[in-house]
């Protein structure tokens, strides 16, 4: 994106920080449950509230996870990564360090994919992957004196994702935000719900004049809980940038918060008064050495990602990359739309389906497509129903909606509601003949030269087979009666 | 028959073991003797409740012939390691009243080979000290007096442990040992304690001071008994990431009394500046028994030794600093309140903290800054490496090294009190040994001018206790140390 300032032409720069929770039933260092909302303090081991003596051990899952998270990245998992200790006091920090990784990440160097409007891609890379403890949660409203902390999330694993600066505008920013939430759905790794905090994101925002090279000073934005919302702060905080700059003051090194309801970002704390962290490596932990072959396992058990899928879409199911993009968002769309597609002579008609009736309908049901009243094995019997001339393509959208409303199967409601197409040309010529016999003038009209009249026909015979006549049969009959 | 308390952990096995006598008689004669040595502030809780039951339990499975390697022997507990609802102090207000609801790995380890515990024993607070006199609870003295009656310390950090085995209190204590604490206060009070290889003992459970460095181990009256009780304290425990997963050997049947053929390594680095004529003897007495029994001196160079205290000085409170930031009046111990979040840590930490705790957390702090990391932390782990190759070096053309423990004799309660150098300097010969994670023992050598224990120290290659044993037994045998505190 390009602002258009007083003093000239600005360009945004933005990198993004990624904080994904790891899909794992323990936390990083202990046994505790990991799980998402517990009874307050209901998830807290000996080790997550740091007591006396007590040691971190690595889960090895959550290392799993991480390693098949790089791979998904194009990134290089390194075979040997070391944790080190973040150290500052804070209340819901119970050791008074997080554990993290900080010179040596397990996973460097990788890139995203991102789709642009106009089928247009762009390549943002992945500068490193690291593992690290979250905190636990301060609790302001509870009592008018005290805080209280809730330590069910200290300790919990997550992934600190962080973008280069390759980050050009807030739909960049967005799209990147899409792609990468969508490839650690698809393995697992994380469920990218940043509503319930278990993705979240800061960004990075800096500008400078189109052309010049240097960086200029970036604004830390932090957790903005919405895909949407990240966007509007980079813009906000872009603009504000300018403003700024182009009014002869400097940018402040800062970290600053969103402020939803106000729709700005403002100051939280200054870089020059930030922590000194003091990181070292932490000695209760021996460096994580990966195995090559454990990697190699990992890798050759890797999901198809969503790129690769997409591509696939368009080749074999000949689908237009929107459509294909449309549909690979999720995973759990993709197989829907495999599954209904599959073996199917016209397999954009599949797709035409998915996105328009089903997705329309889901949309308005609000649910997503895991939990769709219409199946996929029953969207597909629909779909088998027009392809074999059972019922036209107008009666399968009445018949879709029942399925929507009931949850059956397309054949058992034609059976119950008739609404078999009628095929039988004996029943379709008394129909026509019905209705030429009472629309004689029509026909003279017709006749004399008026043939846009033909739709008004094919409306009166459809009406007249209550929609059940094949419309092409119908089409093919009526022309010939008329000009008969 | 000598009394109860008077008898070797050996001795009580196999004297428990024979039905001579009950646990239970073994536990009271040792409540007894403890009682009566109250004035040496030994102990910071004593639980004579926990160790009736504890030797009831063992007097069952004795009757059963279910006994453990430790059945029914009395024991006392360092109080840096957690006990099951037991108070925990580390030595340090900070912990005051601590119960932790857990029992550290070793400590169970020992309770399941029989063990009974007497009590807590008194430290340097978070084992920060070479004197025992920067615990909260009080300085722990030494049962041994110079000759112009003056109370000494017992040494440190381990100083209640030291003086607890050496006035015959408790039958074997646990100490840690992170730049000496379990070796310099052995050799201040006559009595042997071994540190093992780092890995060899878990540290789950013991209240960290330097994680890198830390390592528990047994002080007991001879070297037998220090092999008994570290086979029961060690092995692999899955809790501590830096735990080693070796089988644990049997450490007194390594001590078959013949090291001909041995070759000993003396450094002559360890021949320091202004060290005492008298240890400087010893060393050489040292010397001159292990030739006499067939062992072959050789003198090796470590080079880095004399940038070991600094290294240590720069690790250690590093890796403190961080360890201690738990102990914010949050979630357990002591909390002073405040103002503000800030305030009530400010208040707690310094109310919490002793000045040597705070010297250290600063210290610590203050190489871990930025700006300062690169040349104090790093170019400390760059020699701590250095350190240790000079190590793998020497292995190349000895099996076991042999130095002094000590620069010193036991000194006077409030001596170097003020001056923190000369307190440092005490763990010259022993701080190399954590750095670079080998086993070492101090071993009853002799007796100074004034009358006071002196030890020799033996360190080993990584996890060859065996050795240490089989050599400690024979310096045991050839110095036959028998001198007691207060004789």
């Amino acid at each position: 994106m390009i602002i258009e300032g007083k003093t000239g032409t600005w360009e945004i720069v933005v990198g993004l920080e990624v904080h994904a929770q790891v899909v794992s039933q323990s936390k990083l260092f202990s046994g505790a449950s990991a799980t998402y909302g517990g009874e307050p303090n209901a998830q807290v081991s000996l080790v997550d509230a740091a007591f006396p003596g007590m040691l971190p051990v690595i889960n090895g899952y959550v290392v799993e996870q991480a390693i098949k998270t790089g791979l998904g990245i194009e990134a290089t998992v390194n075979e040997v990564s070391v944790f080190d200790r973040k150290n500052y006091f804070y209340a819901d920090l119970p050791q008074g360090y997080q554990i993290s990784q900080y010179t040596r990440p397990i996973v460097s160097g990788g890139r995203l994919v991102i789709d642009l409007p106009g089928d247009r891609t762009k390549t943002i890379g992945v500068t490193r992957l690291h593992l690290e403890q979250d905190a636990g949660k301060s609790m302001h409203d509870q009592s008018p004196t005290k805080s209280y902390i809730d330590l069910n999330r200290s300790g919990v694993a997550l992934m600190e994702i962080v973008s280069e600066p390759d980050i050009r505008s807030p739909e960049e920013a967005g799209a990147y935000l899409k792609k990468l939430r969508a490839i650690l759905r698809y393995l697992g790794t994380c469920d990218g719900n940043m509503e319930e905090g278990s993705m979240r994101c800061d960004a990075n925002v800096s500008v400078r004049k189109v052309g010049v090279t240097e960086f200029g000073t970036r604004n830390e934005i932090k957790n903005v809980n919405s895909i949407r919302h990240v966007m509007q702060a980079i813009e906000y905080e872009a603009n504000r940038q300018v403003e700024a700059l182009e009014a002869g003051e400097t940018i402040r090194q800062e970290t600053r918060l969103w402020d939803v309801a106000r729709g700005v970002t403002r100051s939280m704390r200054s870089k020059e008064h930030a922590h000194d962290y003091r990181y070292f490596p932490d000695p209760d932990l021996l460096p994580l050495i990966l195995d090559p072959k454990a990697i190699a396992r990992i890798k050759a058990a890797m999901p198809e990602l969503p790129d690769a899928k997409k591509a696939r879409f368009v080749e074999a199911y000949k689908l237009s990359p929107y459509d294909a993009g449309v549909l690979v968002a999720e995973q759990e769309q993709a197989d829907f739309f495999e599954t209904v597609a599959k073996g199917r002579k016209d397999p954009k008609l599949a797709a035409n389906w998915v996105i328009v009736e089903l997705f329309g309908a889901l949309n308005k049901k609000g649910v997503d497509v895991t939990n769709s009243p219409v199946s996929a094995k029953n969207l597909a019997g629909l779909l088998d129903l027009i392809e074999n001339e059972t019922i036209s393509g107008r009666i399968a959208k009445d018949v879709f909606q029942f399925m929507v409303e009931t949850g059956k199967d397309a054949a058992s409601i034609v059976a119950e509601k008739g609404l078999v197409q009628v095929t039988d040309t004996g029943a379709i010529d008394a129909a026509i003949a019905k209705v030429m016999a009472e629309n004689a003038a029509k026909v003279e009209e017709y006749r004399a030269g008026k043939t846009t009249l033909f739709g008004w026909f094919v409306g009166q015979v459809m009406k007249g087979t209550g929609g059940k006549a094949n419309p092409a049969k119908v089409n093919e009959i009526l022309k010939a009666k008329l000009s008969g | 028959m000598s009394a109860l308390n008077d008898l070797t952990i050996a001795q009580l096995r196999d004297g428990l073991t024979a039905r001579k006598f009950s646990a239970r008689e073994v536990a009271d004669a040792y409540l007894a003797a403890m009682e009566k040595q109250r004035g040496l502030n030994a102990f910071i809780l004593e639980t004579p409740d926990v160790a009736r039951a504890q030797a009831a339990a063992s007097d069952a499975k004795l009757a059963k012939g279910e006994a453990g390697a430790l059945e029914g022997v009395p024991l006392g507990i360092k109080d840096l390691f957690c006990t099951k609802d037991v108070q925990t102090t580390a030595g340090s207000h900070i912990l005051e009243g601590f119960k932790p609801p857990y029992e550290s790995t070793v400590s169970q380890n020992l309770f399941d080979a029989g063990a009974v515990m007497l009590g807590k024993l008194n430290l340097d607070e978070f084992a920060m000290g070479s004197a025992n006199i920067t615990s909260y609870f009080g300085p722990v003295k030494n049962p041994w007096k110079r000759k112009d009656g003056k109370d000494l310390v017992p040494g440190g950090s381990s100083g209640g442990s030291a003086a607890s085995v050496a006035a015959h209190i408790v039958a074997g204590a646990t100490g840690t040992d992170t730049g000496g604490s379990i070796r310099q206060p052995a050799s201040f009070t006559g009595i042997v304690g071994i540190k093992p290889t780092y890995g060899r003992c878990s540290r789950w459970g013991i209240v960290a001071f330097a994680s890198s460095l830390d390592q528990a181990g047994p002080m007991t009256r001879d070297v037998r008994d220090a092999a008994i009780m570290l086979g029961a304290m060690a092995g692999h425990d899955v809790k501590d990431s830096t735990s080693v997963p070796l089988p644990v050997p049997n450490y007194e049947a390594a001590m078959t009394g013949d090291i001909r053929g041995l070759r000993f390594g003396i450094p002559k680095e360890y021949r320091v500046d202004g060290m005492p004529a008298e240890i400087e003897k010893l060393w050489q007495q040292g010397i001159d028994w292990m030739k006499a029994a067939g062992a072959e001196p050789v003198e090796i160079s470590l080079p880095h030794t004399k940038y070991a205290l600094p290294t240590y000085y720069i690790i250690a409170p590093a890796e403190a600093s961080s360890n201690l930031a738990r102990y914010d009046g949050v979630r357990y111990g002591l909390r002073v309140p405040g103002n503000t979040l800030d305030e009530m840590y400010e208040n707690t930490r310094a109310a919490g903290f002793g000045a040597e705790v705070r010297r250290r957390i600063l210290i610590g702090t203050y190489v871990l800054s930025a700006g300062y990391y690169d040349a104090y932390y790093l170019k400390a782990q760059k020699v701590r490496t250095l350190i240790f190759q000079d190590f793998q070096e020497a292995w190349k053309k000895c099996d076991v090294i042999l130095t002094p423990t000590a620069p010193s004799a036991a000194f006077g309660i409030g001596d170097k009190a003020d001056d923190p150098i000369a307190m440092y300097l005490n763990d010259v010969f022993t701080v190399p040994v954590n750095l670079a994670g080998l086993p070492g023992m101090s071993v009853p050598a002799g007796l100074s001018g004034d009358g006071l224990p002196l030890g020799l120290q033996l360190i080993g290659k990584p996890f060859d206790e065996p050795t240490l044993f089989r050599v400690g037994g024979v310096l045991e045998t050839a110095a036959n140390f028998k001198a007691r505190p207060g004789a």
